[in-house]
């Protein structure tokens, strides 16, 4: 009975008894989301578009973050660095297409996974003798982001919006509308589309592979610096932030690995359901939870719909 | 102990012998005159943040040591580090290799690898130096002959800790209905002062309440600070490594936890991690054992003999900051224990087992602090033969926005606490360990 | 002309079906093992022994079972070091209630308390296929990890939470504990290993396994023949679980000795495993091999290697080319041969075979 209660009742009470809390709860998680999504979408863009499972998306937030604080450090102005990074991260797409892709092409998608585990090697040990391992800032303040924080007071209490997460809300929402567009109205978005629905067909009426590729891994590593200036300005730009980049799966499984809108979906449901699950439920067993719980709400989801929320139906024929 | 003093003499006579014979002579040292020191660092990583300072402070103390005197007694430190890169199974590579190599210390530089070596050590007779880290339990040198971990334990850090918030309170007594948080890295590291904790609590009726970091989330702690946020603890006692410790800070910030009240272990006490949180960082505290700053003799020593003749691998900048004088205290351990074994055995070049013998006799006082140079750097170090710790004295760092300073005077953890339980646990590890050698490793009196 | 099974006639069904039908494999293979079991304990230094060999044996271990589920029957997991963990966590508790029993008893039988468990995650993968399932399996590994974390029980609520390994005697001599010698430790492992990779190898070439790869090749098509997926999947899923614990229980108790096992069994450990398997050979055993010297004893071999040899490599330089070098090697075996480093050694042997006159 007192479990019960525990679990169904006193959770509730709570958000009753704090609503501020609650709304302060909700918000960290719609942040959290939108940056899970931003991860998740760098590894929709390749696997649209190349069925490739990019694991080494988690490094190339890494490694763009760390090329743009190592260039300022060395003395390049903020918003050059910012360019330099992006013509760095193109370069890379270029490398990656010339030297792994082209040669694996029409190879099994775990061959090509198992590919992108050996770019994601090559880039720590690159990374690392290029920038140092330790820790940097991230020139939040040299790139006009806000510090500081809105309070709010509502609900009988407060509730703090940080001007960072403001900032990276609308940003990534930003982008995430600058893709759509993209994908929607441009000759080279209706090209990718047309690659995504079929590698053969797009190749006869005269899409070129190779360039749509540099594409996508390029707009990848678009997405990688920004949410690596996001997830850096947040705590710091260091290897550790690897790490993060395995939160995007669970939103993967829940949104499907084809769909960008069920990348956003899946990155706001993952990002809320594990703040409130941690908040409220989590000192039940000792907290900590957030680490899994997230793979099981997808989990769960997923036994209803395999092919998650706005995934394409999978019709299997003999 | 008539054969202690026996060996002592001998000993004593010995040195003296050779000291003579060194002094009459002057033999220039020659090439097989060396030791061979084999380091864990961590220089590639997550953690490799905290890594390089510390690797770097180590290597320097070293070095200057070979520059400036030729050594210890004339006889070079072979140093070489053996990266890790904070991993478990990297670190016992590294341990094998060393033992094969002939070190004659061990430093694991992670706790995770220390509890690795422990049965290893005791085995191959390699004393373990994990200084202030590792298994508190190890400080019982009756269970633990080869492992050494001064100048104090988690244990005692987390007691220094309840002494701080007291001090702050105005009193023991005062202590009652207060809230102490601990925020740690859920992982063994992490999770080391809450035995110790929950029985202070007990004792003097504050409580604790535990905010585990998964090692996944270490930079997304968003919704730990919710619950602080919802709980309201008077102090925060932070328990973290790595990236954790900078996003920590921030958090608080951010959260508009009063960041006087966070205090962090001492690994929790980066320059890197207190930047992080910009100018409303000032005032973060963390636990310390060893000064920071450039403004030491030896600081000055290594930067004129290593730094200026561009042999340290650290940007001259990071020379004094916390844990690069943390390594430089750590090296300064290891070359007193080796000064300390040759005066013991008398011999010149030490072994792994004349090394155990001279860190269980070690005794560095205030006046041979200030001979080398240590003076208000560190606090007197004593380990006997059943304590290997010493559950020295720590202060409370403040950070005041550009650097660390002393926060707090030198306190005294509460050892009456934590030795019984040091004890038990190190009788447990025992049992549980079954087979554990009994210690069979004479005691040599400190001198 | 190096190599050529000209002469060697088949003469019953059985030879014709044998695993090594070319008399000149069998000849390699007693050779490898007599070399296996009589020159390296005696001739490696124990640096040698205990950091190259044993970790390769474990990995190898791991590595097969893993290429069970993956490389025969098609089902990719993540949640490998998890179950490894399971197997490690069960044989600690195992031998704390039956300190008596042998030990390499228990090690076996901890791997059952994986397969079970590896039944329950496997469940999902009746309704989820490829990468989904690949995820999914991330669920077993993150929440398996937090148990080894947060339930004291598992780790007899050592105030570290530690696992210790206690020293357990076989026929006298000691298997576990600091005082067993490397060379002890060396012979239980390739035991086990020898013993398991010849009951893999048995299942893989007969009914179940042929069940197992109909299931990967066309789950439809094989349930159409009248193979029971969910059987089918959850015993692969069973299985492969059981040689992982096997192998995680060989780690912490044949090789690290005890230590912060938590972290041992990270999603790193997963990942590094499963490529291991695509490296090697997606279904191939002897692939597993490969695949574990490669990832696990190459790295190990290059850090303490090249400065043996006089490459002044030392330190973070070290790691750092290690990295890339590994890296590139990866990409390069992969554009090279993407079945694996199995597929380029029967190529080798075809070539060998042929030479000097291939046709």
């Amino acid at each position: 009975m007192g479990t019960l209660y525990a679990i169904f009742v006193d959770p509730f009470m709570q958000m009753g008894s704090a609503p501020d809390l609650l709304v302060q709860t909700l918000w960290e998680g719609l942040v959290a989301g939108v940056l899970y999504a931003l991860i998740a979408l760098g590894f929709v863009l390749i696997f649209k578009a190349s069925g490739v499972f990019n694991f080494a998306q988690g490094i190339m937030v890494v490694f763009a973050a760390l090329t743009l604080v190592g260039l300022y450090e060395k003395g390049v102005p903020a918003w050059i660095a910012v360019f330099l990074t992006l013509g760095v991260m193109f370069l890379l797409a270029v490398t990656i297409e010339r030297v792994v892709l082209r040669p694996l092409v029409n190879q099994p998608d775990i061959i090509l996974f198992m590919a992108t585990f050996g770019i994601t090697y090559f880039l720590i040990g690159f990374g690392e003798s290029l920038f140092g391992g330790n820790p940097k800032q991230m020139i939040a303040g040299e790139l006009g982001l806000p510090r500081g924080a809105v309070e709010v007071k509502m609900l009988g209490g407060f509730v703090a919006f940080q001007k960072i997460d403001i900032a990276a809300a609308v940003i990534a929402s930003a982008m995430i509308a600058g893709l759509a567009v993209f994908f929607q109205y441009t000759r080279i978005g209706r090209a990718l589309r047309a690659v995504a629905d079929s590698h053969k067909a797009a190749l006869s009426v005269g899409i070129s592979l190779n360039q749509i590729w540099v594409i996508v891994w390029f707009a990848a590593g678009i997405v990688a610096l920004v949410t690596g200036i996001m997830w850096g300005a947040r705590s710091d730009v260091s290897f550790a932030l690897e790490i993060v980049a395995l939160k995007a799966l669970p939103v993967l499984i829940l949104g499907g690995f084809t769909s960008v809108p069920g990348a956003i979906v899946g990155g706001l449901l993952i990002g809320v359901g594990e703040k409130l699950g941690e908040f409220y439920w989590g000192p039940l067993i000792g907290g900590g939870i957030e680490s899994w719980l997230a793979y099981f709400i997808a989990l769960a989801f997923l036994l209803f719909r395999p092919q998650g929320l706005f995934g394409d139906k999978i019709i299997e024929r003999i | 102990m008539r054969r202690t003093s026996l060996t002592r003499r001998a000993a004593r006579g010995a040195a003296i012998g050779a000291l003579i014979a060194a002094g009459a002579f002057s033999v220039p040292a020659l090439a097989q005159d060396s030791v061979y020191f084999a380091n864990n660092a961590y220089r590639t990583g997550p953690f490799s943040g905290s890594g390089i300072p510390i690797g770097d402070g180590m290597r320097d103390y070293i070095t200057m040591i070979n520059e400036r005197d030729g050594g210890v007694n004339g006889v070079k430190i072979v140093y070489e580090e053996c990266e890790t890169g904070y991993d478990t199974k990297k670190s016992i590579e590294c341990y094998e290799q060393a033992k094969a190599k002939g070190t004659i210390i061990y430093s694991p530089w992670s706790t995770g690898a220390t509890l690795a070596a422990i049965p290893r050590a005791h085995v191959d007779k390699i004393p373990i130096l994990s200084m202030a880290y590792g298994l508190s339990a190890s400080a019982d040198g009756n269970t633990f002959p080869w492992v050494f971990i001064p100048p104090l334990t988690y244990w005692d850090g987390a007691s220094v800790m309840v002494r701080h918030m007291a001090n702050e309170l105005g009193g023991m007594d005062k202590l009652k209905g207060k809230k102490l948080g601990l925020i740690h890295l859920d992982a063994p590291f992490g999770k080391e002062p809450i035995p110790i904790l929950e029985n202070l609590a007990k004792k003097y009726g504050f409580e604790v309440k535990l905010y585990p970091v998964a090692a996944a989330d270490m930079q997304n702690q968003g919704s730990l600070w919710l619950s602080i946020r919802r709980d309201r603890p008077d102090y925060l006692y932070n328990q973290g490594w790595g990236a954790m410790n900078p996003t920590a800070v921030k958090e608080a910030v951010k959260n508009g936890f009063p960041i006087n009240k966070l205090v962090g272990v001492w690994w929790a006490g980066g320059d890197d991690d207190a930047r992080a949180g910009g100018a409303e960082a000032k005032g973060y505290k963390s636990l310390n054992f060893n000064a920071a700053g450039t403004n030491f003799p030896v600081i000055q020593d290594i930067i004129k003999h290593v730094v200026d003749k561009g042999k340290s691998l650290a940007p001259k900048d990071k020379v004094g900051e916390n844990l690069y004088n943390r390594g430089v205290y750590n090296s300064m351990l290891v070359v007193e224990a080796i000064r300390n074994a040759q005066k013991i055995t008398g011999k010149k070049v030490v072994t792994g087992e004349d090394m155990r013998r001279g860190l269980e006799a070690l005794n560095i006082t205030e006046a041979r602090l200030k001979e080398i140079g240590m003076e208000g750097f560190a606090s007197p170090v004593k380990i006997t033969c059943s304590d290997h710790s010493g559950h020295l004295k720590a202060y409370v760092a403040e950070w005041d926005g550009t650097k660390w300073t002393k926060g707090s005077d030198w306190m005294d953890p509460l050892k009456e606490e934590v030795r019984p339980v040091i004890e038990a646990n190190a009788k447990d590890y025992a049992e549980k360990n079954a087979g554990w050698p009994k210690r069979t490793e004479a005691c040599d009196t400190p001198s | 002309m190096f190599y050529r099974e000209t002469g060697q006639f088949k003469t019953t069904y059985q030879a014709d079906m044998a695993v090594f039908p070319i008399r000149q494999d069998r000849i390699g293979l007693a050779f490898i093992l007599l070399v296996a079991f009589a020159v390296i304990p005696f001739v490696g230094s124990d640096f040698f022994i205990s950091s190259v060999m044993i970790p390769f044996l474990v990995f190898s271990l791991a590595a097969i079972g893993l290429n069970i589920l993956t490389g025969y029957t098609g089902l990719i997991s993540l949640g490998t070091a998890a179950f490894m963990g399971v197997g490690a966590y069960s044989c600690y508790k195992l031998t704390t209630f039956f300190p008596g029993i042998n030990i390499i008893v228990l090690i076996l039988a901890s791997g059952l308390v994986s397969a079970a468990i590896g039944v329950l995650f496997g469940l999902p993968s009746l309704r989820i296929k490829g990468f989904y399932l690949a995820v999914a399996t991330l669920a077993a590994q993150f929440f398996l990890q937090w148990c080894f974390v947060r339930v004291p029980w598992l780790f007899n609520y050592n105030a570290s939470g530690a696992i210790e390994v206690p020293q357990r005697l076989v026929f006298g001599v000691p298997v576990t504990g600091a005082l067993a010698t490397p060379e002890t430790r060396y012979f239980v492992c390739l035991a086990l290993v020898v013993v398991l990779t010849w009951f893999a190898s048995n299942l893989v070439h007969g009914r179940i396994g042929r069940s197992w790869m109909a299931v990967r090749d066309m789950d439809i098509a094989a349930e159409l023949m009248g193979i029971r997926l969910l059987n089918t999947k959850l015993l692969a899923f069973a299985v492969s679980s059981f040689y992982c614990g096997v192998a995680g229980a060989m780690m912490i108790f044949l090789w690290y000795g005890g230590g912060e096992a938590a972290d041992v069994f990270s999603i790193r450990l997963s990942f590094n495993i499963l490529f291991m398997v695509i490296i090697g050979g997606l279904g191939s055993l002897l692939g597993s091999f490969f695949g574990a010297a490669f990832l696990a004893s190459l790295p190990t071999i290059m850090k303490f290697g090249l400065p043996a040899i006089g490459v002044p490599l030392s330190g973070a330089t070290a790691e750092h080319v290690t990295f890339m070098l590994v890296g590139a090697l990866i990409i390069l075996f992969l554009i090279v041969e993407p079945h694996g480093l199995a597929r380029l050694w029967q190529i080798g042997k075809q070539k060998l075979r042929t030479w000097p006159f291939p046709y």
